[in-house]
């Protein structure tokens, strides 16, 4: 376990020292904020209420999402896993005395733990200076959100996790990643929130893992009864399902990924 | 006296896909056939062989990220693939061309993790930290971050990083690669000074004939994937004779150079190559009192050549 803290520790290290990309990435999700709510504003200012959901909401999904963005990636960026298995790197990797997918997710929190609070807390500062947002009023649905964003994270990480380990089925996962680039953002509700698909295709997309990133951490923050189950309860829950569901998956593959590397020479 | 490392008919196949995928097909490759040896506690062995003769895939095996498709191998008393975290612990690994360091940080801190990766006690890892930034010299770099360090530097950090949990077996491809002398040289003393104070047993492939005569006792040669001898140096010697070439810089274009005890196999301009088979120093004194000369060097046989020698005599 001390192995994966120290792990955590280095990727946090790590990060803190890409400066210029932090600010960049804070610049870009502050402006795709304000021109995100500045066209959900309009659309609002048409019909005031869309599937439950006020103008004020929906400019406040649009701050939690480009918050999210930092720590959470929705977009499906590779982990440096897939460039490893490419390169055939990876025999480093199943050389050590360690869990891989442990191994990678460690630095993958570190990232995202950095991410929390020098690129989406400042992100949401620029949304609540700019707009009026609708806020969490009891501290439990503060911590519910907190527990939301970790698990967005793991949903998140597992996602980004998989696609790279398709790389050794496929030899090379950057077609994957593509897919993922577009499949993320939409079914996530990033670039939308899923309140204003038709109801048979939010339905679906509710359902996906890719949801657990953006809509549903957004509506536990709004306390929506859209929520799985209808409640903040239903939401976390259904983001540790998805999350527990795809480590599992994750682990499985990663030891026959090993066998097959065994097998077949990396 | 018991092996530590040992290979007994080792042989594997790889499946390389072909083509297209929808009418991809699969070809069966033969990467290492029936390779057999055994490599006693303390010795420094040489794996050498030309490019694609299979010296990584036979390490791979060895190490427990490869499975054998035939044979059977056991390092340190334990089956690799099957105990491969096990085995992490008790081996260390450096494969030259790819680092286990981390890019971005100091590389104290890559140091530093493997500790609680390899789970040694505290006391232990920096008495050893101490130790190892001593002899590899790395105090002048510990805080710098891994991607600005010299390929020298960096290749000293990842034998550092490989050494930290005290292995008993030592496992390095090709970990001279790309490095100048002076690193080379730095390198090859610090892994005699290991193998004679520590017992370390060491398994090394190179391409550097430089790295052979420094280091090992013993060489094993493997070419297309399989073991075309195993001995001593002297009889790597005595099995493909080899001789050192002198490369002579005329001041002006000439005759092919006629000199007892050596033999003239390639002209090109100004420059002539002298395939030696006598004393040196009496053929370097006749080609110069025979020609105005510009330049001469006398060049070791490179290990491709040896190789090739051995494959020519069989
Ligand atoms: N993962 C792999 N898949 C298919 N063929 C491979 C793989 N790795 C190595 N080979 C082939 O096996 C042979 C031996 O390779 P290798 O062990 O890397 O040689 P060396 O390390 O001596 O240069 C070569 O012909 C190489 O092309
Ligand atoms: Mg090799």
């Amino acid at each position: 376990m001390r192995v994966y803290l120290s792990v955590f520790g280095c990727a946090l290290r790590r990060y803190s020292g890409y400066r210029a990309a932090t600010a960049a990435g804070l610049f870009t999700n502050s402006v795709f904020g304000v021109i995100n709510a500045l066209v959900l504003l309009a659309v609002f200012a048409a019909r005031p209420q869309i599937n439950g959901y006020t103008a004020i909401d929906a400019v406040t999904q649009v701050y939690v999402a480009q918050a999210l963005l930092g720590p959470v990636d929705v977009i499906g960026r590779p982990l440096a896993l897939a460039e490893r298995i490419r390169s055939g790197d990876v025999a480093v990797d199943l050389l050590r005395p360690a869990h891989p997918m442990a191994w990678f997710l460690a630095q993958d929190l570190g990232r995202a733990a950095f991410a929390v609070v020098f690129r989406s807390v400042p992100t949401f500062c620029v949304g609540l200076a700019l707009f009026r947002l609708a806020l969490p009023q009891e501290p439990a649905r503060w911590a519910a959100a907190g527990l939301a964003l970790l698990l967005a994270v793991l949903v998140s990480f597992t996602l980004r996790y998989l696609y790279a380990l398709a790389g050794f089925w496929i030899g090379d996962a950057r077609g994957v990643t593509a897919l993922a680039g577009t499949v993320g953002p939409l079914c996530s509700g990033l670039v939308l929130p899923l309140v204003l698909f038709p109801d048979a295709v939010a339905g679906v997309l509710r359902a996906l893992p890719w949801s657990a990133m953006v809509q549903v951490p957004a509506e536990i923050v709004l306390g929506k009864a859209t929520l799985p189950g209808g409640t903040v309860l239903g939401g976390l829950a259904f983001q540790a399902a998805w999350a527990a569901a795809l480590l599992a998956l994750g682990a499985l593959l990663t030891a026959r990924a090993a066998r097959r590397v065994a097998v077949q020479g990396g | 006296m018991e092996a530590v490392i040992e290979a007994e008919g080792l042989g594997k196949d790889y499946t390389v896909a072909e083509g297209p995928l929808p009418r991809r097909r699969r070809r069966r490759v033969s990467a290492v056939r029936d390779v057999s040896f055994r490599v006693a506690p303390g010795e420094v062995v040489g794996y050498l062989g030309p490019n694609g003769a299979g010296k990584s895939t036979t390490l791979k095996m060895l190490i427990g990220i490869l499975a054998p498709s035939a044979g059977r191998v056991r390092v340190a008393g334990l089956e690799p693939v099957r105990a491969r975290t096990r085995l992490a612990r008790r081996i260390g690994v450096v494969f030259g061309q790819r680092t286990t360091l981390w890019w971005d940080l100091p590389l104290r801190d890559s140091l530093a993790l493997t500790r609680h990766l390899y789970r040694v006690p505290r006391a232990d890892h920096a008495r050893r930290l101490a130790e190892l930034t001593e002899v590899l010299e790395l105090g002048p770099f510990l805080a710098t971050p891994v991607r600005q360090l010299s390929l020298g530097q960096r290749m000293r950090g990842d034998l550092a990083a490989a050494l930290l949990h005290a292995p008993e077996v030592l496992v390095l491809d090709e970990p001279t690669i790309g490095l100048d002398v002076v690193s080379k040289t730095a390198i090859r003393e610090f892994l005699l000074r290991l193998n004679a104070e520590r017992g370390t047993t060491i398994l090394l492939t190179t391409h550097d004939l430089g790295d052979v005569q420094r280091l090992c006792r013993r060489v094993m040669v493997i070419d297309g994937g399989r073991l075309a001898f195993d001995g001593g140096l002297a009889g790597l010697h005595a099995v493909a004779p080899s001789p050192r070439t002198l490369v002579v810089d005329l001041a002006a274009p000439a005759a092919p150079i006629a000199v007892a005890g050596a033999r003239t196999v390639r002209v090109e301009g100004p420059r002539q190559w002298l395939e030696l088979n006598g004393n040196p120093a009496r053929v370097i004194a006749q080609v110069a009192a025979d020609h105005e000369v510009a330049d001469i060097t006398l060049r070791e046989p490179d290990i491709e050549e040896v190789v090739h020698r051995i494959y020519a005599g069989r």
